[in-house]
C-alpha cells in the first residue's frame, strides 16, 4: 500500500485544483469540518458518492434547495450511515455485475459522520459495515460532543469537559469518563486501513484520506475537529488547537495498515504540556492545576504505551 | 400456461421466489421468525446462481432496510422481509425510504408484537405502519404472495407513484404451510411485464443529486403532499397493473375480493389467509339459508374506498373481523375502523359489527366465525348498533 507507485502528497500544490465542496454552507464560521471536507472531496474527486449521518455537516450543507455537495450524496438518518453506505457499495457491485455500471470504474462510497453518529448512536451500523467487509471509508470528524443539537456530551468527549449535559456543578464538574478510543475499536475489527488525523497536519490528513480510498474493504479515518461553539474558542484559532492537540499528545497521528504496520505519522519529539490545549478552550475552563495534572498523567500513559507500540520514542517529553 | 411450474411452496419461499423472479439487483435483510426462511431461500438463490444479487447480511432489521434505501437510492432493484419486531425497529426507515421515494418491495410475515413476546400471526405489525407512505397489500393465499410482490415493482417503480410496497401475509398460517403454488419456469415474461429501468433520480457521479436534504418549514409540506399525489396515483397504477397481470399470467386480485355477495344480507369482511375460512364459512352458512358473503380487503394503502362501497352497496350488515388491535382508538379493530370511516363519508349506513379475533394467533375455526355470525345476528335481530369492538372469545 506504500508502495512509490501510489503518488503521495507533499505539498498543499499537489492537491488537485478542483473543488466538489461548494462554498456558500452554513457551517459556523471558523468550524473545521470545512477545511476536512473540502480536502476530503479533492482527494476523491468527482467518481464518489457521501453518505452523512445527521449531524452539523449535514444540516448545514443542504437546506433545500440549497446544496454544497458537487457529489452524489445522500442522507438518510443519525444512525446508519455506515448500513446506507453498505447498501451503495452492494448496489454498485451488483449493477457493475449486470453491466448497468461500467464495471471498469472504481467508484468511491465515502461515509462522513460526527461522533455522535459514529461511536454513539451509529456503532452498531458501523461495526455491522466493517465486519461484513463493504469498500467504504468512513471519515469521522470527532467534534468531541452533539454539536449539532447544542453541545450536549458523546462518547467521544473527553473527561472533565464541560458540555450543557455535562455542566460545572458543586458536586460534579464536567465528564466523568474518559474519551471511547474509537479508532482503536474500529481496528480491533481487522480492517485494511485505520488512522487518526488531524486538519492542522493537511498533508498528512490528505495522503491518510488516499490510503482509506485505495484499500480493498472499509477504511477509517479519525479525524479531531475543534469546535468553535462547543470547545468555546475564538474562531480564528481553531488551527492552532488543532496543532496544539498534536504538539501536547492530547491526539496522536497514526495509521494501522493490514492490521501489522503501525506508525504515528506525525512524530513529536519534543512535546508541551497539555495546559497549552486545555487553556485554550472555554470547555476546560473550570479546570484546576490539580485537574490539569490528572489530564497529563492520562496523556503521559498514553504516549508511553504508543511508544512502546511503535518501538521508539516517536513521542518525546514535556520540554514546556 | 406453459411459462407456470405448479409446486408446493410456503407463502414465504413464494415471497423468495418472487424477489427471484423479479431479478431483484440487491437484498438486505435479517431473519426474524417466522420470516427467516425467506432469507434462507434468498440466499440458497444466490449460491446457487439462480439468483444474481448481492446479499447484505446486515446485524439488524434497521441496518437492512437503511441498506436498502442506499441501495435503491443508487438505482438497484431492492428486496427484503420481515416481521413483528424487525418492522418495529425498521419503523424510522419505512418513513425515510417512502419520503425519498424509494420503491424497494418488502415481504412481511404478519406476527404479533411484543410485550409479552409472542412469534406467532396477527397483524398489529402491518398496522403499525400504517400511516408511513408504503402500499401495502395483503395477501390470501402463497400464489397471491408470489404475484403481488411481482406486481408490486411495477406499482411501486412506476414513475408516477416511485413509493416502497410491502406485501404482508399471515406469519406461520401462511408462512410455514405449504400450497401448491405455479412459478414462472423462465423469468423472461416476468421481466417483460416489470422491465427494469434504472433511469430514475439516483445517486451517480455522472449526474451528481443531492438526496434527503433538510427542509425547513417553507419545503417540507410540499415534499409530504407530492407523496399523497404519489399515493393517489397509485390507485389507479395499481389497477392497471393488476389488469395487465391478468392479461398476461390470467390472474387477477382487484382491490377487494367478494364472494357470494350479491344477495348477501350481511357480509363478513377480513384479510389474509383468514379470508379461506371466512369463505368456506359462507358456503356452511349458505347451506342452511342464512344470507350471507364474505368481503376480503386485499389492498390497504391506498385504500380501496371505490370498491369497498361497490361490494357493500347491497349489504345490510357488516361483520369486520380484525386481526389487531388499535388501543384506545375510535373503534379498536383498526380494519372496522377504516371501513367505517369510507363508508360514513360516502353516507352509507351499513350496520357494522366488530370482532377481534387471531389475536397473538388464538386459533379462529369456522365454527369461531359460525358463533361469531349467529351472535351478531341476534344483535341485528335486536336492532343492537355496536360503539366498540367485541373481543370475541377472550378470558376476560
Amino acid at each position: 500500500m506504500s508502495s512509490p507507485s501510489i503518488p503521495i502528497y507533499k505539498s498543499l500544490f499537489d492537491l488537485p485544483r478542483e473543488e466538489y465542496f461548494a462554498p456558500g454552507h452554513g457551517l459556523c464560521a471558523g468550524c473545521l469540518v470545512g477545511p476536512i471536507v473540502r480536502i476530503l472531496l479533492k482527494v476523491a474527486g468527482p467518481n464518489t458518492i457521501v453518505v452523512t449521518p445527521t449531524g452539523c455537516l449535514e444540516v448545514s450543507t443542504t437546506l433545500y434547495p440549497y446544496t454544497s455537495w458537487r457529489v452524489p450524496w445522500i442522507h438518510v438518518a443519525f444512525e446508519n450511515a455506515a448500513a446506507v453506505a453498505s447498501g451503495i457499495e452492494a448496489a454498485i457491485k451488483s449493477l457493475q455485475k449486470k453491466g448497468v455500471i461500467d464495471p471498469s470504474r472504481r467508484i468511491n462510497v465515502i461515509a462522513i459522520g460526527g461522533d455522535g453518529g459514529t461511536v454513539d448512536i451509529g456503532f452498531q451500523a458501523l461495526s455491522g459495515m466493517l465486519e461484513r467487509g463493504h469498500r467504504v471509508m468512513y471519515v469521522l470528524y470527532d467534534n468531541e460532543a452533539y454539536m449539532n443539537t447544542g453541545i450536549q456530551r458523546s462518547g467521544a468527549t473527553p473527561i472533565m469537559a464541560w458540555t450543557t449535559t455535562t455542566p460545572i456543578g458543586k458536586v460534579v464538574k464536567g465528564k466523568l469518563q474518559t474519551k471511547k478510543p474509537i479508532a482503536e475499536i474500529v481496528a480491533a475489527h481487522r480492517v485494511p486501513y485505520v488512522a487518526t488525523a488531524n486538519p492542522a497536519y493537511y498533508i498528512d490528513m490528505a495522503n491518510k484520506f488516499r490510503k482509506g480510498l485505495l484499500v480493498d474493504g472499509p477504511s477509517f479515518i479519525h479525524v479531531i475537529q475543534p469546535c468553535t461553539t462547543g470547545w468555546r474558542f475564538d474562531p480564528r484559532y481553531g488551527i492552532k488547537i488543532s496543532r496544539l492537540a498534536t504538539e501536547t499528545a492530547m491526539w496522536i497521528n497514526w495509521e494501522l495498515e493490514n492490521n501489522e504496520v503501525f506508525r504515528v505519522t506525525v512524530p513529536v519529539p519534543k512535546r508541551k504540556h497539555v495546559k497549552h490545549y486545555l487553556r485554550a478552550q472555554g470547555r476546560f475552563a473550570h479546570l484546576t492545576d490539580e485537574d490539569i495534572n490528572v489530564i497529563q498523567k492520562y496523556v503521559d500513559k498514553e504516549v508511553e504505551r504508543i511508544n512502546k507500540l511503535v518501538g521508539k520514542e516517536v513521542i518525546g517529553p514535556v520540554v514546556e | 400456461m406453459d411459462m407456470w411450474e405448479r409446486i408446493p411452496l410456503t407463502s414465504n419461499y413464494a415471497a423468495a421466489y418472487a424477489a427471484k423472479d423479479a431479478d431483484v439487483d440487491v437484498v438486505a435483510a435479517y431473519p426474524i421468525t417466522p420470516q427467516t426462511p425467506v432469507v434462507e431461500k434468498v440466499a440458497e438463490f444466490i449460491a446457487n446462481g439462480e439468483l444474481n444479487a448481492e446479499m447484505i447480511h446486515v446485524e439488524s432489521e434497521h441496518s437492512a432496510l437503511s441498506a436498502c434505501i442506499g441501495a435503491s437510492a443508487t438505482g438497484a432493484r431492492t428486496f427484503t422481509a420481515t416481521s413483528s419486531q424487525g418492522l418495529e425497529l425498521m419503523h424510522e426507515m419505512l418513513y425515510i425510504a417512502s419520503g425519498m421515494r424509494l420503491p424497494i418491495v418488502m415481504a412481511i410475515a404478519a406476527r404479533a408484537l411484543s410485550a409479552p413476546i409472542n412469534i406467532w400471526c396477527d397483524y398489529s405489525d402491518m398496522f403499525a405502519t400504517r400511516d408511513s407512505s408504503w402500499i401495502t397489500m395483503i395477501a390470501s393465499t402463497a400464489q397471491e404472495v408470489y404475484d403481488s410482490i411481482i406486481q408490486a415493482y411495477k406499482v411501486a417503480e412506476n414513475p408516477e407513484v416511485l413509493l416502497p410496497a410491502m406485501v404482508v401475509y399471515d406469519g406461520f398460517i401462511m408462512s410455514h404451510t405449504y400450497e401448491p403454488v405455479n412459478v414462472a419456469k423462465d423469468r423472461a415474461p416476468i421481466l417483460e411485464y416489470i422491465p427494469k429501468n434504472y433511469s430514475r433520480p439516483r445517486l451517480d457521479p455522472e449526474n451528481p443529486i443531492t438526496f434527503g436534504a433538510i427542509a425547513d418549514p417553507n419545503w417540507y409540506y410540499e415534499f409530504k403532499y407530492q407523496q399523497v399525489v404519489a399515493m393517489r396515483n397509485a390507485y389507479e397504477v395499481l389497477r392497471k397493473a393488476d389488469e395487465e397481470f391478468d392479461k398476461r399470467f390470467g390472474r387477477s386480485y382487484g382491490f377487494v375480493e367478494t364472494y357470494r355477495i350479491d344477495d348477501a344480507e350481511t357480509a363478513i369482511v377480513t384479510y389474509g389467509g383468514l379470508y379461506g375460512t371466512v369463505r368456506e364459512v359462507v358456503d356452511i352458512l349458505r347451506e342452511k339459508g342464512a344470507k350471507v358473503g364474505g368481503i376480503k380487503i386485499r389492498v390497504f394503502r391506498p385504500f380501496p374506498h371505490k370498491e369497498l362501497v361497490d361490494s357493500v352497496k347491497n349489504v345490510k350488515h357488516l361483520i369486520v373481523l380484525d386481526r389487531a388491535i388499535s388501543f384506545g382508538g375510535a373503534l379498536e379493530g383498526p380494519m372496522a375502523m377504516e371501513i367505517l370511516t369510507t363508508l360514513r363519508l360516502r353516507s352509507i349506513d351499513v350496520d357494522l359489527y366488530n370482532y377481534i379475533v387471531g389475536i397473538g394467533q388464538r386459533s379462529v375455526t369456522e365454527l369461531d366465525i359460525i358463533n361469531i355470525y349467529y351472535h351478531a345476528s341476534k344483535l341485528i335481530e335486536k336492532g343492537v348498533r355496536l360503539t366498540e369492538s367485541i373481543y370475541w372469545g377472550v378470558r376476560e
